[in-house]
């Protein structure tokens, strides 16, 4: 079972901010989320190594050679705010 | 719900006291060292590197962190950081993957890096690093691994353009994704003094290796620190993380300030929280940043656009075939190959251009003794005074070999030999040419100063004859009265010849 603690480090990592009703819920809706993923834990791996990709591709590189990117207005073109070509971010806290 | 704000970090000064290593304590540092590498392209996209371009011009959806977008690795990336590693002594690692390390900040578009974590490219290395006092303190390599850097950040309002005062912060993108290799150190290091002798040794190497500009001030070359303090003989104390110190100077000073303020912290049994520490120049204090805690759960997992990278060895063993000669090895040479003394080799080990001019001057002038004396004295203090890099002295390896020439010939003495160095560094022109405006220059021709001997051993009868009964210091005489007509130009040696033959030896 997660723990009260864990949901709230788990929501400040994901930069969310829940009411206490809304903890009061989300920490058993998680707990059963993670006991169902957990029956994978009951499977025996022993002798298997860990999978990093499903994929079976390896060494997929790239030529060192420039390629034409984008201009400054069609990289800032999406930003909500932008001065001086730099896209404008809230003050860091 | 609703999106909140980051954790405040806590900002506090702390005072600096004196040198670090106060009595009974000791100071535990290792070292992680960011190389931006000197690839035409960033790490996973086709965006060329650059640094001073107009924001945001270099750029593409791959460094954007657009939707849908697939990163490439860049096989000139993966070969330089071998060198590297290869270079530190590294075990290559058969197979090595990328993974996604997840954290928020406004310079990393996608809220993840890519980087590695428990495969990185090399592990296991080491790098020796010559004290101060030419002792050796052997520093191990953890690990070296590849990984895209983040953006730039500009604090824009407040009073001081720092991040505390700011209104609101400017995001360019064009550094973001060039590639980075992360060198991180054993806790081997006891001293700021050992901590800057490490990074000046590695960006040597490194800058060697040709894989890099190593430009501390330009960001090409950073350096964090991990640092704790502990009574001799007690497990490891808990350790700080010194941010981005960007030049030497500011490294060793940041390191004395932590340093002093953790033992200060603890004398007043206070205890050390694992944080980040950000050094600041203008006042020569630290203060903490942002909590370390909560800014180290990164989340780590394998990154699944970027399929793994395995190694061949025939790969691995044509990047080691390539590596230059590495400044350990040249310094054995050197002493072998040329009989230099340790310090001295070792000074012409590190630094590249120096030793090469060195091995020039020697194949030219055919005097290693003189060569290696020129080089590291008066060349080295030219270079010093002017703040001139090897390329940039007008005293090329020709014009100093020309210079030791006319003095093994003997047509400069070796104090008129420095005085021509001189002018030769201050004006650019060839040694010829400033004996000839200077009227320097030993007469070394026998006809002329045979001439001059044979007419003041006629004019000085008396001495003559006292020189020929035996008094051999009346020999000082007539030097003394060549040279006065010479006006100290003529050759010593050549002059005691020609008066020996002309007075006749004692008792001839």
């Amino acid at each position: 079972m997660i723990s009260r603690q864990e949901v709230e480090h788990v929501a400040r990592l994901a930069r969310l901010r829940f009411e206490e009703d809304e903890l009061t819920r989300l920490q058993p809706e998680l707990g059963r989320i993670i006991d169902y993923v957990r029956q994978l834990a009951e499977l025996d791996l022993s002798g298997l190594e860990p999978t990093s990709h499903a994929v079976p591709l390896k060494n997929v590189l790239r030529a060192d050679e420039p390629v034409p990117g984008l201009s400054q207005e069609e990289a800032t073109g999406n930003g909500p705010d932008v001065e001086r070509g730099q896209f404008v971010v809230p003050r860091i806290a | 719900m609703s999106a909140g704000p980051a954790d405040p970090g806590r900002a506090r000064g702390a005072g600096v006291g004196g040198g670090a290593g106060r009595d009974g304590w000791e100071a535990v540092i290792g070292l992680e060292i960011h190389v931006q590498l000197s690839t035409r392209t960033k790490m996973f996209c086709g965006c060329e590197v650059t640094f001073g371009e107009p924001p945001n011009t270099h750029v593409c959806p791959v460094c954007l962190g657009h939707p849908g977008v697939l990163p490439v690795t860049n096989e000139k990336a993966v070969e330089y950081a071998t060198r590297i590693a290869l270079a530190l002594d590294c075990r290559i690692a058969k197979r090595t993957i990328f993974h996604r390390k997840n954290y928020f900040y406004p310079d990393l578009p996608k809220a993840y890096q890519i980087s590695q974590y428990d495969l990185p490219l090399g592990v296991g290395g080491h790098l020796d690093v010559e004290r101060d006092d030419g002792s050796i303190l052997r520093v191990g390599i953890t690990r070296v691994h590849l990984e895209e850097d983040a953006g730039k950040l500009v604090h824009a309002g407040g009073a001081s353009g720092r991040i505390d005062g700011a209104d609101y912060s400017l995001v360019d993108f064009n550094r973001g994704g060039t590639p980075l290799v992360e060198i991180v150190s054993e806790p081997d290091i006891s001293t700021p003094d050992e901590a800057r002798a490490c990074v000046m040794q590695l960006r040597n190497l490194v800058e060697q290796l040709g894989v890099s500009d190593v430009n501390m001030e330009e960001g090409s070359l950073r350096c964090d620190a991990n640092v704790s303090v502990r009574r001799p003989g007690d497990p490891f104390g808990t350790k700080t993380e010194l941010k981005n110190m960007n030049s030497f100077r500011f490294l060793q000073r940041g390191l004395e300030a932590e340093i002093e303020r953790q033992i200060a912290a603890l004398e007043s049994g206070e205890r050390i929280v694992q944080e980040t520490v950000h050094f600041d120049p203008a006042t020569g204090t630290v203060s903490t940043l942002r909590s370390k805690e909560e800014a180290h759960d990164y989340r780590y997992f394998p990154e699944p656009d970027l399929p793994p990278i395995e190694l061949a060895d025939a790969f691995v063993e044509r990047v080691r075939a390539s590596l230059p000669e590495l400044p350990a090895a040249r310094k054995e040479r050197l002493m072998a190959q040329y009989g230099l003394s340790s310090k001295e080799a070792g000074l012409l080990a590190a630094n590249k251009p120096l030793g090469d001019y060195f091995e020039g001057l020697a194949a030219a002038a055919g005097d290693v003794r003189t060569s290696a004396n020129w080089v590291l004295g008066d060349f080295s203090a030219h270079l010093n005074a002017a703040g001139l890099e090897v390329a940039q002295s007008p005293v090329t390896v020709d014009r100093l070999a020309e210079l030791l020439g006319l003095v093994s010939r003997g047509t400069l003495s070796g104090k008129m030999a420095k005085e021509v160095f001189e002018a030769m560094a201050g004006t650019g022109k060839p040694a010829g040419e400033i004996v000839a405006e200077k009227g320097l220059g030993q007469i070394s021709d026998a006809g002329e100063l045979e001439a001059i001997v044979v007419r003041l051993v006629a004019a000085n009868p008396g001495p003559a004859e006292e020189f020929r009964r035996g008094r051999e210091r009346v020999l000082g005489f007539f030097v003394g009265q060549v040279m006065k007509e010479t006006r100290g130009q003529a050759n010593p040696q050549l002059v005691n010849e020609l008066l020996r033959r002309h007075l006749g030896g004692p008792g001839g």
